[in-house]
């Protein structure tokens, strides 16, 4: 009774561990072919059946791929924009979470409404009218452009008020008996209290913005002004047939987040999981 | 007494100074980014666009010129041919992962950093190897399945092709969120389910199922959302020459079109407008039917 049991258990590990090397082999593998494809030469990408590894490992497509696209300022850009939307995101939210969550105030109701109405829209129905508005100010093609739409973030500040609702009164109250004013009460003592969330919003808008590709595409044009991901774009009109260059300027577009996450793997995915469901 | 109600009034006079300052920010910013853009997109939308970005107020004729327009409906049924596709299959398949990552093994954290993998990788760099492996020539797929498979050009089959990247794409990400859902599920409820001599099947049925249901709706309704949105990974995968894009063109890939690559902003905004009301209607289905299989008892 016992050993079978016993066995039934182990029957059931080995299926799980069965079904997960399988789905990590399905995972994993396209990421694989995608490395060794970039460093075959054309001809030996179309040879069939296709070989495994290269014949000779040779980086000739990097090379090709980084002439046709400046990736130095695709990196750049990339960096710049996220690093903005990041802070803006984490810093407003931040002050208008804590406000609408803690302070009284009139018209609260009212001015909250605006940050869910956002939250219901898809993103797309503002999109004609934010590339107008740069495009008469003469503004496209700039990192003030890629930021623009993440300058306030209402997903970001209706986390955050989550994350200040749970936090007891008393604490903000103790502050300012011991004469914080509200400034110094939310910066010095309540902002504090939310590392976990103001980390997991800005993981969250990182990787969002990262992956966004319309929005780039539209307002800069420039291929100078690009980011990672609307640059690919462009190397895809480039090479259609060339699919080793394209691999290699894949990869180059995907090692600094792939890079960011083997080191913080656990921040990313709880961060994600904690603003999950938007 | 006095003394103490003029400091109390004080006070809170200075903490709604302080109130309207710090959402400043973010209430202009949602008025200039988003509350006059909404409106802006319904004027434009019934507005005719003129040469050099300027726009004249004429009625329905782009609301009619989208709904008399072939192209129009073809795009309507792709968008949820894609999500028939997509959202069950994913679904079920994400739940499974969830509930393998659940069970006590060795590495689990290292397989859920695995399915996680794809959520770092910007759509446009998976679409490109996806589309490699796809391609019928040359691509591993069909060197492996021994058969030439018109993966990216056949219309019939382009949108299974979307789909299955789609779906690859998306599995860890609902997986982790699946996952914390089950994990707020008490033990005791299994213990106790165990001695009534319950079997796992069962089980998974009658704790798992109704007690992960809330954080299932959830998923649902965020993956259906983001399914009618789709655009990044069928713009990249099916370019605009293929033989195919009539059957992989979804609404939001036919409003960047018309809107950036035709220069129709009007018509290109009926469209945008047309795909928030399919959301809304959808979503609040959704609402309406959760009340038949969601659990929100414990």
């Amino acid at each position: 009774m016992n050993s079978s049991l016993e066995r039934s258990r182990k029957i059931r590990t080995a299926g799980i561990y069965a079904f997960f090397i399988i789905g990590s082999v399905v995972m994993i593998f396209p990421f694989v072919w995608m490395f060794l494809t970039s460093f075959k030469t054309v001809e030996e990408s179309m040879i069939i059946p296709p070989t495994i590894l290269p014949a000779q490992w040779q980086t000739g497509n990097y090379a090709d791929a980084m002439e046709s696209l400046p990736f130095f300022s695709l990196y750049v850009n990339t960096a710049l924009m996220i690093f903005w939307r990041v802070v803006c995101a984490v810093l407003f939210s931040s002050m208008a979470g804590y406000a609408f969550a803690k302070l009284k105030f009139k018209g609260k109701n009212l001015l909250f409404s605006l940050v869910l109405i956002q939250m219901m829209l898809p993103s797309q129905i503002f999109i004609t009218p934010q590339y107008q508005m740069l495009a008469k100010l003469g503004l496209t093609n700039s990192i003030f452009a890629l930021v623009f739409p993440g300058l306030v973030s209402a997903f970001g500040t209706f986390f955050l008020r989550q994350a200040y609702l749970g936090i007891p009164d008393e604490i903000a109250e103790a502050a300012y008996l011991d004469g914080c004013n509200q400034w110094q009460t939310f910066v010095k003592v309540m902002a504090p209290l939310t590392k976990a969330s103001m980390a997991a919003l800005a993981v969250f808008t990182a990787v969002f913005a990262y992956g966004d590709l319309m929005w780039p595409l539209i307002v800069n044009t420039d291929i100078n002004m690009m980011t990672l991901s609307s640059g690919l774009a462009t190397l895809r009109g480039q090479f259609s047939t060339n699919f080793p260059v394209m691999m290699a300027g894949s990869l180059l577009a995907m090692v600094p987040m792939v890079v960011l996450y083997l080191f913080f793997q656990k921040q990313f995915i709880e961060g994600v999981a904690m603003t999950g469901g938007k | 007494m006095g003394n103490q109600a003029a400091h109390a009034s004080r006070r809170a006079r200075s903490e709604s100074m302080w109130a309207y300052l710090m959402v400043a920010p973010t209430v202009i910013g949602l008025l200039v980014l988003n509350i006059y853009p909404f409106f802006d997109t319904i004027k434009l939308s019934f507005s005719k666009t003129l040469p050099f970005g300027l726009y004249e107020l004429q009625g329905l004729d782009n609301y009619l010129e989208m709904f008399t327009s072939a192209e129009f409906w073809r795009a309507n049924l792709n968008t949820i041919y894609f999500c028939v596709l997509t959202v069950p299959l994913g679904i079920f398949l994400s739940l499974l992962v969830a509930v393998m990552l659940n069970a006590k093994i060795k590495g689990r954290v290292a397989f859920r950093a695995i399915f996680f993998l794809p959520m770092v990788v910007a759509p446009a760099a998976v679409a490109m190897v996806w589309k490699w492996m796809f391609n019928t020539e040359y691509g591993i797929i069909n060197s492996l399945l021994g058969h030439h498979v018109n993966w990216i050009t056949d219309p019939g089959i382009v949108m299974v092709t979307c789909a299955i990247v789609a779906i690859w794409s998306a599995i860890g990400y609902d997986a982790v969120l699946l996952l914390s859902g089950l994990q707020n599920i008490s033990k005791s409820y299994y213990e106790a389910a165990s001695l009534d001599g319950a079997t796992k099947v069962q089980q998974f049925f009658h704790i798992t199922l109704p007690m992960v249901s809330p954080t299932l709706f959830v998923v649902l309704i965020m993956r259906l959302m983001s399914s009618i949105k789709v655009y990044d990974l069928i713009y990249m995968m099916i370019e605009e020459s293929n033989p195919a894009i009539n059957n992989a063109q979804s609404l939001m890939y036919l409003f960047y079109r018309e809107s950036f690559v035709t220069g129709n902003r009007g018509l290109g905004s009926s469209v945008v407008i047309w795909t928030v009301a399919l959301i809304g209607l959808v979503t609040a289905v959704q609402f309406w039917g959760q009340k038949k299989w969601v659990n929100y008892e414990v």
